[in-house]
C-alpha cells in the first residue's frame, strides 16, 4: 500500500521546489534573486543528490533564463524556473515571447516589491503588472498550496499550451515553515501525463517558429492566443478537481468562505487570504455578517463566476497588496471591470492595504470591514495602510 | 592554398564544395548580399541535422517570412538579446531527449553579438554550451538602415554617426578567445573555402564554437553590387581583418594575414569612408599596423 504522501516541515519556497521536482522537468534554467533563491538552491540540491533528472542551466540573467526556458520547451521538454521582482521585470519581453510561442512553461514568482527604491517586501505589483503578457496566473496563500498549484499548473499549461506563473509572497509564504504533505511520486506520475507537444523544434519535423508574419496572420495568432486563455478557466477547474481526487486537496479558481447571507464580502489574494480568513471567522463569531472570497486564479480572471457569486451582495471590500499609480489596486480595478453593469451588483470598496509589505493583522482587516459598513464608497482605491 | 582569379571581371572559384542543399534560392536578401552567401555555405555545410536560432537582423529577413523559409531546417527566431541563451536551451533539451547529434547554430548580426546579445553570449561561453555561434558581422545595424554598432570601425559613416564614428571597433574575436572556448575563428566571404573548412572543423568540436564572419554590406558600406567579395578580400589583404583560429584560448593559427596592400585601396571603395582625409587614412593605417604587431606575436 502506497504511503500516498510524506509530511515534511518546509518553507513555501522549498514546498514549491518539491512541486517542481515531482513534475519531472527536464531543463531548468535559473538565476538567483531574493527571496526566490531557496527554490533554486533546493532544485540544485535535488540534482546533486541525484533526486532529479534535469539539466540545470545556471544563467547570467533572468532574461536569458526565460529565453532558454522558451526554446527548451519548444524543443519538446518540460521546463521549470523561478524568479521574483526585478527578475520578472527583466523577463518582461520574454514573457510575451513565451506566450506568443505557446510554450507551456511553469514558473514560480515570489512576489516582492519592485524598485526603486530597493526593497525585499511582500507586494504583488511585480506579477500583477505582467497580467497582460499572456501567462496564466495563480496566487497561493501557503506552501502546501504552492506545491499543489505548481503540479496543477503543468497540467493546465500543457492542456491549453500557455505558460503559467504561480505566485506566493516574499517571506510570509516563501520563508515561513509549515507542515506540508508532499505527495508520492507515483501519484504525480499518474496525474501528470508525459509532455508530448504537437509541435516541436526537430529537424525530423522541420517546423520553425517566430519569423515574420503578415497582419492577417498576426491578427489570427492573437485571436488564437485569446482562445487558449479562455480555455484555461475550464482546464484550471478540471485540473483542480482531479487533484482533489488524487490527494484530497482542492482549491477552486476562487474560494468562498462564510459568504452565505454576507452583507459584506472581503476579496483578496495570496497570503492576505489567510489573515482575512482569521478576521472573518472572528467577525462572524461576533455576529457581523461578513464573508471572504479568495481569488486564486487571476489570469484568466474568472469573470462569470464572480458575477454569479457576487449578485445580490450589498458590498465588497477588495484588499490590494499592490499598487499601480493611475490605476490603484489591480484586483480592485479588475473586479470593477468584471462586475460592470451587473444587475444587483455590490458596491465595491477598494482598499490599498499592505502595499510595500506593511503589516496587516486580522484586527486591521476587521477595522477596515467596519469602515466599509460605515463609509461612502469611493470609485478609486483608497490608501488604508 | 586556393586563390581567386579574375578573368575580365568574371570570378572563378577553383574549388567545389560538397554542399547539402539546405539554403534555397528565392530568399529575401538584397542582390549581391554577402550575408546570404555566407549563410548558404554555413547551413549547407552544417547539413540537415541542424536547428538554427536567429535574432532580429538581416538574417531573419533572409530566412524568410512565415510560412515560407529559405532553409530546410527548423529556424527559431528569438529576441535580439537572447540568441546564445535560446540556442543553449534547445541544445540542453535535445541532450535530455538523447538527440545530442543535432547541431544547434545561432546566426546573429554584430548588433546582436557585440552589443545587446553580448551578455548572453559571454555567459554561454563561460558555461561552454554545446552550440555554434556565428556572428555575421557587417559592422552596423544594417537591417534598420545602417546605424552604428560597437563593431562599426573608427571614422566610418553610419546614420547615427554622420560625422564618422569617433571610437574604435570592438575586438570581439580576442574577447571570445579570452573566454577560452574550444574554438574561435575569423572568416569572411572572400575566402569561402576557408569559411567552409572552419564550419566543418567547428562541427566536429564539442562546446561553444564562435566564428565571426566579416560581411561587407553593399548598401550600408556603399559598395558596388559586384564588389562584396572583393572588399572582403581587401579587408584580409590589407591586414585589417586577419583570418585566424584560436583553440582553447591559447593555440593560435594564422590562415591569411596582411599581404602588403595599403588600407586606402579598401577604404576608397566604400562610400562610408568618403568624408575622411588623407591624414585620417594614415591614422587608420598606423592603427592597423599596430594591431597586427600585437596579434602576430600570438601565432
Amino acid at each position: 500500500m502506497s504511503q500516498r504522501h510524506t509530511r515534511m516541515l518546509l518553507n513555501g519556497n522549498h514546498a514549491a521546489a518539491y512541486g517542481a521536482k515531482l513534475a519531472r522537468p527536464k531543463v531548468i534554467p535559473v538565476y538567483p534573486i531574493t527571496p526566490q533563491t531557496p527554490i533554486l538552491e533546493k532544485i540544485t540540491e535535488f540534482q546533486a543528490q541525484g533526486a532529479i533528472d534535469a539539466n540545470i542551466m545556471t544563467m547570467e540573467s533572468e532574461h536569458s533564463a526565460m529565453a532558454a526556458c522558451i526554446t527548451a520547451s519548444l524543443t519538446g521538454v518540460r521546463v521549470f524556473t523561478a524568479t521574483a521582482s526585478q527578475g520578472l521585470m527583466l523577463m518582461h519581453g520574454m514573457l510575451h515571447y513565451a506566450s506568443g510561442a505557446q510554450a507551456p512553461i511553469v514558473m514560480v514568482n515570489v512576489n516582492r516589491t519592485i524598485g526603486s527604491p530597493w526593497g525585499f517586501w511582500p507586494d504583488q505589483t511585480d506579477s500583477l503588472s505582467q497580467r497582460d503578457t499572456g501567462w496564466i496566473q495563480y496566487y497561493c496563500e501557503n506552501g502546501q498550496e504552492s506545491l499543489d498549484t505548481v503540479i496543477q499548473a503543468y497540467w493546465v499549461a500543457e492542456k491549453v499550451l500557455l505558460p503559467v506563473m504561480v505566485m506566493h509572497e516574499a517571506f510570509y509564504v516563501s520563508h515561513a515553515v509549515e507542515v506540508v504533505k508532499v505527495p508520492d511520486q507515483e501519484i504525480v506520475d499518474q496525474y501528470l501525463p508525459p509532455f508530448d507537444p504537437p509541435h516541436r523544434l526537430d529537424p525530423e519535423i522541420g517546423e520553425s517558429w517566430g519569423n515574420v508574419v503578415n497582419q492577417e496572420m498576426f491578427y489570427r495568432h492573437r485571436k488564437m492566443l485569446g482562445q487558449s486563455m479562455d480555455k484555461a478557466l475550464d482546464a484550471a477547474q478540471q485540473a483542480d478537481a482531479m487533484w482533489q481526487q488524487y490527494t484530497g486537496r482542492g482549491y477552486g479558481v476562487i474560494e468562498e468562505y462564510l459568504c452565505e447571507d454576507a452583507q459584506l464580502i472581503i476579496i483578496t489574494m495570496g497570503s492576505m487570504v489567510g489573515t482575512a480568513r482569521e478576521a472573518v471567522t472572528q467577525m462572524r463569531e461576533a455576529g457581523i455578517p461578513v464573508g471572504l472570497l479568495k481569488v486564486k486564479l487571476f489570469r484568466p480572471f474568472p469573470v462569470d463566476i464572480l458575477r454569479r457569486v457576487l449578485t445580490g451582495v450589498p458590498k465588497v471590500m477588495v484588499l490590494d497588496r499592490n499598487f499601480a499609480p493611475g490605476t490603484g489596486g489591480f484586483l480592485h480595478q479588475e473586479l470593477r471591470s468584471a462586475l460592470y453593469g451587473l444587475d444587483r451588483g455590490p458596491e465595491i470598496y477598494g482598499y490599498l492595504a499592505g502595499v510595500g509589505g506593511t503589516n496587516v493583522p486580522p484586527t486591521k482587516i476587521a477595522s477596515l470591514a467596519q469602515n466599509v459598513l460605515d463609509e461612502e464608497c469611493s470609485v478609486s482605491s483608497v490608501w488604508k495602510g | 592554398m586556393f586563390s581567386f582569379f579574375s578573368l575580365e571581371g568574371v570570378i572563378i572559384m577553383p574549388y567545389e564544395f560538397a554542399e547539402e542543399k539546405i539554403f534555397c534560392s528565392g530568399h529575401h536578401a538584397c542582390p549581391g548580399c554577402n550575408a546570404a552567401l555566407a549563410i548558404r555555405y554555413i547551413v549547407n555545410t552544417l547539413g540537415k541535422n541542424t536547428i538554427a536560432v536567429v535574432p532580429p537582423s538581416c538574417i531573419a529577413i533572409i530566412s524568410g517570412p512565415q510560412p515560407l523559409s529559405s532553409m530546410r531546417i527548423p529556424v527559431y527566431q528569438t529576441t535580439l538579446e537572447a540568441s546564445a541563451a535560446s540556442a543553449a536551451g534547445i541544445k540542453r533539451a535535445l541532450v535530455t531527449q538523447g538527440k545530442d547529434h543535432i547541431n544547434v547554430v545561432a546566426m546573429a548580426g554584430d548588433g546582436g553579438t557585440y552589443d545587446i546579445g553580448f551578455q548572453s553570449l559571454s555567459s554561454a561561453a563561460e558555461r561552454n554550451e554545446d552550440i555554434i555561434y556565428i556572428c555575421l558581422d557587417n559592422e552596423g545595424y544594417m537591417n534598420t538602415g545602417a546605424q552604428k554598432s560597437s563593431s562599426t570601425p573608427y571614422l566610418a559613416y553610419t546614420t547615427s554617426t554622420p560625422a564618422g564614428k569617433p571610437t574604435a571597433k570592438k575586438n570581439v574575436a580576442e574577447i571570445m578567445a579570452a573566454h577560452r572556448i574550444p574554438y574561435m575563428a575569423t572568416a569572411t566571404t572572400g575566402y569561402l573555402d576557408d569559411l567552409v573548412r572552419k564550419i566543418q572543423k567547428a562541427k566536429e568540436i564539442k562546446g561553444l564554437r564562435f566564428i565571426v564572419v566579416l560581411i561587407p554590406c553593399l548598401d550600408g558600406w556603399g559598395v558596388a553590387d559586384h564588389e562584396g567579395a572583393k572588399i572582403s578580400r581587401l579587408a584580409v589583404q590589407t591586414g585589417l581583418f586577419p583570418l585566424y583560429e584560436v583553440e582553447n584560448g591559447t593555440k593560435y593559427t594564422l590562415n591569411y594575414g596582411p599581404q602588403g596592400v595599403p588600407i586606402e585601396s579598401y577604404l576608397s571603395r566604400q562610400k562610408r569612408y568618403r568624408h575622411i582625409t588623407k591624414d585620417q587614412i594614415n591614422e587608420i593605417q598606423e592603427n592597423l599596423d599596430a594591431d597586427w604587431e600585437i596579434l602576430k606575436k600570438k601565432f
